[in-house]
């Protein structure tokens, strides 16, 4: 269980995480919704021991954040960032292979090989291993990232807005892998997205965050409503029932 | 994208860019540099003549051998500096010189000469290795301070930093009289090299050691500190290290024979362009390219002008220059 007592996050006079209480990790997929600058990524930062809280205590199965070596917690949680541009040229199989540094501290075992060749299969990476990253589209290095956390093989694992420059088919079908990481192999994902629609298909559970505080928190059906969507987002949003599915309709 | 409850039927060892016959190349192409290193020179020396106790032989154990010793350990070791501090800062265009690192480090060989001239040369190397070490931490304090992360403005803030040391340090040689200390420094030239005169360089090469077995490391650090503490890495500590080699390496090399200026560049970058940033892959490349680079420079050094000697920095600054030119054009040339 990933616990946050308390927690606040000040930059300036700014309080961009207020006082938050949290337990993430219990259901298969959370997903974290909330308007950009909500402090969503900041909550990750905390978590991913980035950012040092002002006050309060966040913990991973127990041991806190602040005091337990980075490698124990590595093979705990992974977090892969919103901004998670890789500027050195390394091959999707290099960047992958990472992804068992916390295991593996660069020997790779051949459990390791095993974790990482399904890591590139699972995204359909395959053709592309031996690419510089540098050499390849958007989407294409969001998916060997993606890969690389996988790789990490964490009980936890945090991913800050993955569906950045995804497209049609590759957001379903990262979000089916979301999906797939909770069910088969029992991972804990918590995911930060801004496409409600993808939350409320995919997710177990929403939670909202508005100005550094946790609005709302419950199973995902009962986020999607408009007056609670509209309370998060400070908009109107039109909900509806599509084959049993609730729908948010937010264009025009 | 493939369902994760079916794994992979076999898990075929992955192919990738070795390039083993460009590496047995420029491998051969070291040791026939060095060779060449042993056998050129005013004295005549050919591998007949060192069979034998005559002066050929002596010269050969005196002379040639530290100086062509020196200079692979020094152009391998200036390469793997420069590839360290690339993957510290993320930024391709620094190195030791284009940091201020060199500059401190000369400053504190000029306060060992005018504070404690007596001092033995491993006394010298530790003042200049802890003054590179300082330099080097100020400059990653300015690059932190600074928000500048362009590619061409973070050497730019090093090169300044390193103009305004060797202001002051070329202001305190000139007032007491010991510019041409420090003209010598600042032409490397691996004449001066001879047995009993050089063994500091083997420190370099230690240092080259420590980043060999620190190489995942530091490829983890260039990815990163997002992606490093992800990773469970500590990114102080890695970044320690690296400043650490860097220093030592600049001090060493210093010492034994003055500024050895691009090589740390230049060479890293060529790497990087076939082999890539994986450092456990990249840093033989760097290391044996490097030495292939200066010990090239060191005999057209000696050769241009037989009988005399042109300065190494002279023909290295040419020939880096010109292939760091080459590096950025085609760079440019690129979509980013
Ligand atoms: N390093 C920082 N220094 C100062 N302010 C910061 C810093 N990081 C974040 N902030 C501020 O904290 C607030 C929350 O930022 P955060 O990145 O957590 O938002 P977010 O919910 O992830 O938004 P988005 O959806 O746009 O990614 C913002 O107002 C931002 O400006
Ligand atoms: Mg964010």
């Amino acid at each position: 269980m990933i616990a946050l007592e308390g927690v606040s996050k000040r930059y300036g006079g700014q309080t961009v995480v207020d006082d938050v209480s949290l337990a993430l990790g219990g259901e298969g997929v959370t997903a974290l919704i909330g308007p950009n600058g909500a402090g969503k990524s900041t909550l990750f930062g905390l978590v991913g021991r980035l950012v040092r809280p002002d006050a309060g205590r966040v913990t991973v199965d127990g041991l806190d954040v602040a005091t337990t070596p980075s490698q124990e917690l590595a093979r705990r949680v992974a977090v892969l960032r919103q901004d998670n541009h890789v500027a050195a040229r390394l091959t999707v199989q290099d960047l992958v292979e990472f992804g068992r540094f916390p295991h593996s501290r660069g020997r790779l075992t051949v459990d390791d090989r095993d974790h990482v060749e399904r890591a590139v299969a699972h995204l359909g990476l395959e053709g592309y291993r031996d690419r510089f990253l540098d050499e390849l589209s958007g989407g294409q290095r969001q998916r060997a990232s993606i890969a690389m956390v996988l790789a990490q093989d964490t009980r936890y694992v945090l991913l800050d807005e993955p569906l950045n420059n995804l497209d049609l088919r590759h957001m379903g079908e990262t979000m089916r892998l979301v999906r797939e990481m909770a069910d088969v192999l029992g991972k804990r994902v918590v995911t930060v997205l801004h496409d409600v629609n993808s939350a409320a298909a995919y997710a177990d559970r929403i939670v909202a965050m508005r100005d550094g505080r946790v609005v709302a928190d419950a199973p995902a059906r009962d986020v999607m409503r408009p007056e609670v969507l509209a309370d998060v987002y400070d908009t109107t949003v039109d909900v509806r029932e599509i084959d049993g599915r609730p729908v948010a309709l937010y264009y025009g | 994208m493939t369902a994760l409850s079916a794994p992979p039927a076999s898990t075929p060892a992955p192919a990738r860019p070795r390039r083993t016959g460009l590496g047995v190349l420029v491998g051969v192409l070291l040791v026939l540099l060095a060779g060449v290193s042993l056998f050129v020179g005013v004295s005549d020396v050919s591998p007949a003549s060192v069979l034998g106790d005559g002066p050929a032989a002596f010269l050969l154990v005196a002379s040639r051998i530290p100086r062509t010793v020196a200079l692979v350990l020094a152009g391998a070791s200036l390469g793997i500096a420069g590839l360290i501090m690339q993957m510290l800062v993320r930024n391709r265009f620094v190195e030791p010189s284009t940091t201020g690192v060199t500059e401190f480090a000369t400053l504190g060989m000029l306060a060992t000469i005018v504070l404690a001239p007596g001092m033995p040369v491993a006394g010298k190397t530790a003042v200049a290795a802890l003054s590179g070490l300082l330099g080097t931490w100020v400059f990653l304090r300015v690059v932190r301070a600074v928000p500048v992360r362009s590619l061409v403005l973070v050497p730019l803030v090093g090169i300044v930093l390193g103009g305004v040391v060797g202001a002051v340090t070329t202001f305190v040689a000139y007032r007491l009289d010991l510019l041409q200390s420090l003209a010598q420094w600042s032409q490397g030239s691996f004449a001066g090299v001879v047995q009993g005169r050089y063994e500091f360089v083997w420190l370099a090469g230690v240092m080259v050691v420590v980043a060999w077995l620190a190489a995942d490391r530091f490829s983890v650090i260039g990815l990163g500190e997002e992606f490093a503490t992800n990773l469970g890495l500590h990114h102080r500590r890695v970044v320690a290290i690296g400043m650490v080699v860097v220093a030592v390496i600049t001090a060493s090399v210093l010492v034994t024979a003055g500024l050895v200026p691009f090589l740390g560049l230049v060479v890293p970058n060529v790497v990087s362009l076939v082999i890539g940033d994986n450092v456990r892959r990249s840093i033989p490349w760097v290391a044996v390219l490097g030495a292939v680079f200066v010990v090239a420079c060191d005999v057209l050094a000696r050769v241009l002008r037989f009988p005399y000697e042109i300065p190494l920095s002279v023909v290295v600054g040419i020939i880096g220059a010109a292939l760091f030119l080459w590096l950025l054009l085609r760079r440019r040339s690129r979509a980013h």
